[in-house]
């Protein structure tokens, strides 16, 4: 693409995922209705679409407050890290084999780097925000983040080793013999977890568990700046749902219809499975959310990491 | 356009590690101090090692700073802290740590100007880098692993609380 289209196509993706990430809170209250046997948001406009509207207008008009007590510069600053640091993360995401913004050789790193970013949005949410609530939360979130983080590069390492490459194009492009959800199916398994565990979202949201941390690192944000943090979330939603698709579930590939078409309806499909398992699974302790973690994600990673190793190295000398 | 974005990298760097050096914040300090190392991070880059501009990101801005972060929140000093931090950061202080760097920079300088192209510019790939990790430099790979497993055990040893170390039967 030359650099002109490449700056259109930025602007247009923006405008996507931030117009998804606002209908993505509809949908996703609407979807858990369902499979709670309920109706959710349905009065407004037609299935109750308009209620994005709505929530927008309520969030907008609301009284910008900064506490007096908190530490207001990293205040004003911290919800902006996790929207900026998840929308760069879709620079590297290939799209199609023409739609794609940025194609660099560390692609995969980059998004990895772009995700432990956005953990600090929540840090100093917490620590900036001089309430107690939110500072156990920040805690909580950090140690989550940081651990989390070390299997989620671990389990992705194997779809590295079997292509060779750091480019998600050229992790596309070598699942045209076999999608690597079969081979990696335990890298796949520890990264939906991790992934979940990253982007804090039910059942893993302990940073902002509201039954004993009133709201955790985001108590004393409202209005616009609390949109910027449920931005971020969603964001980070969306990214990940690309992310499974393009490492694991061939991006674009796919017969008949055109490949832009194929990538959108494999991460709708992830995305739905991410709000399924939130009516799903009940949120675990903290305490047992540490020691999966590192007593079953880690060992489970490792084993994952030599045993495809060895297989690359096998299949290479045979 | 790339010396122009490499200087301006270059000055972010400079800028926010004096800025992180004499805050009396200590969150601030670290704000700055992970700024710092992002523009470090694109200066890599801009030099052609990709590979270790994601390593500078994912490594230390994104793991070992958040440590720092969390540290710092363990600690919650507050304002106390600052003020303590405001008594240790006297003008006088500067006075000794200025003469070395001064001498360090001359130094750098002089040996910048002796030598011609400092980088190939060439791009160095994430292959190469395990290559050469794994080829000459292996030594010291082996010798870090050790370190980090020698800490491990210690921060394991620490980490345990003393009554179940008695119990164990270990001293």
């Amino acid at each position: 693409m030359s650099v002109g289209a490449t700056i259109v196509f930025s602007l247009v993706l923006l405008l996507a995922i931030v117009g998804g990430a606002a209908v993505l809170t509809w949908f996703e209250r609407r979807l858990l209705g369902i499979w709670q046997d309920r109706y959710g948001p349905n009065r407004l406009g037609p299935f109750g679409i308009l209620q994005v509207l709505a929530d927008m207008l309520k969030l907008l008009t609301k009284h910008d407050w900064v506490p007096p007590f908190s530490d207001k510069v990293v205040f004003i600053f911290a919800p902006t890290a996790i929207v900026v640091a998840m929308m760069l993360g879709f620079a590297v995401v290939p799209f199609s084999p023409e739609l794609y913004i940025l194609d660099i050789n560390i692609g995969l790193l980059f998004f990895l780097g772009m995700t432990s970013l956005a953990v600090y949005s929540v840090l100093l949410g917490g620590l900036a925000s001089n309430n107690k609530y939110a500072l156990l939360g920040g805690l909580r979130s950090a140690a989550q983040m940081v651990s989390y983080e070390v299997f989620m590069g671990l389990s992705l390492m194997g779809v590295v080793m079997l292509t060779g490459s750091f480019s998600l194009r050229d992790i596309v492009e070598a699942q045209r013999d076999g999608w690597y959800c079969i081979p990696q199916a335990l890298g796949l398994y520890v990264f939906i977890i991790a992934g979940i565990a990253e982007s804090h979202r039910l059942p893993f949201d302990l940073p902002e568990a509201e039954h004993e941390l009133t709201a955790g690192f985001h108590t004393e944000y409202g209005g616009m700046k609390f949109t910027m943090f449920m931005l971020g979330e969603y964001c980070g939603l969306i990214l990940l749902s690309c992310m499974i698709t393009t490492l694991f579930f061939g991006g674009w590939l796919g017969p008949v219809l055109p490949p832009i078409v194929w990538f959108c309806l494999k991460t709708f499909f992830f995305i739905c499975f991410f709000i399924l398992l939130r009516a799903a699974i009940p949120r675990p302790r903290y305490d047992q959310l540490m020691s999966l973690g590192w007593k079953v994600m880690l060992p489970l990673t490792l084993i994952n990491l030599v045993a495809t190793g060895a297989i690359a190295l096998w299949m290479q000398g045979a | 356009m790339i010396p122009f974005l490499f200087y301006m990298a270059a000055a972010i760097a400079l800028v926010s590690t004096v800025l992180a050096l004499t805050r009396s914040n200590a969150a601030h300090a670290l704000i700055y101090l992970i700024i710092s190392l992002l523009a470090v991070a694109v200066v890599f880059f801009l030099l052609g090692a990709p590979f270790a501009a994601a390593l500078e990101i994912v490594i230390y801005a994104g793991a070992i700073m958040v440590l720092f972060v969390f540290v710092i929140m363990m600690l919650n000093l507050g304002e106390e802290g600052d003020q303590r931090e405001r008594g240790w950061l006297e003008p006088g202080v500067w006075i000794v740590p200025a003469i070395l760097a001064a001498a360090l920079m001359i130094e750098t300088v002089a040996v910048i100007s002796m030598t011609e192209g400092m980088t190939s510019g060439e791009m160095v790939s994430a292959k190469a880098v395990g290559i050469k990790l794994f080829g000459p430099y292996v030594l010291a790979v082996e010798i870090a692993s050790m370190l980090l497993l020698a800490g491990l055990v210690g921060a394991y040893h620490v980490g345990r609380r003393l009554s179940e170390r008695r119990r164990g039967g270990i001293s």
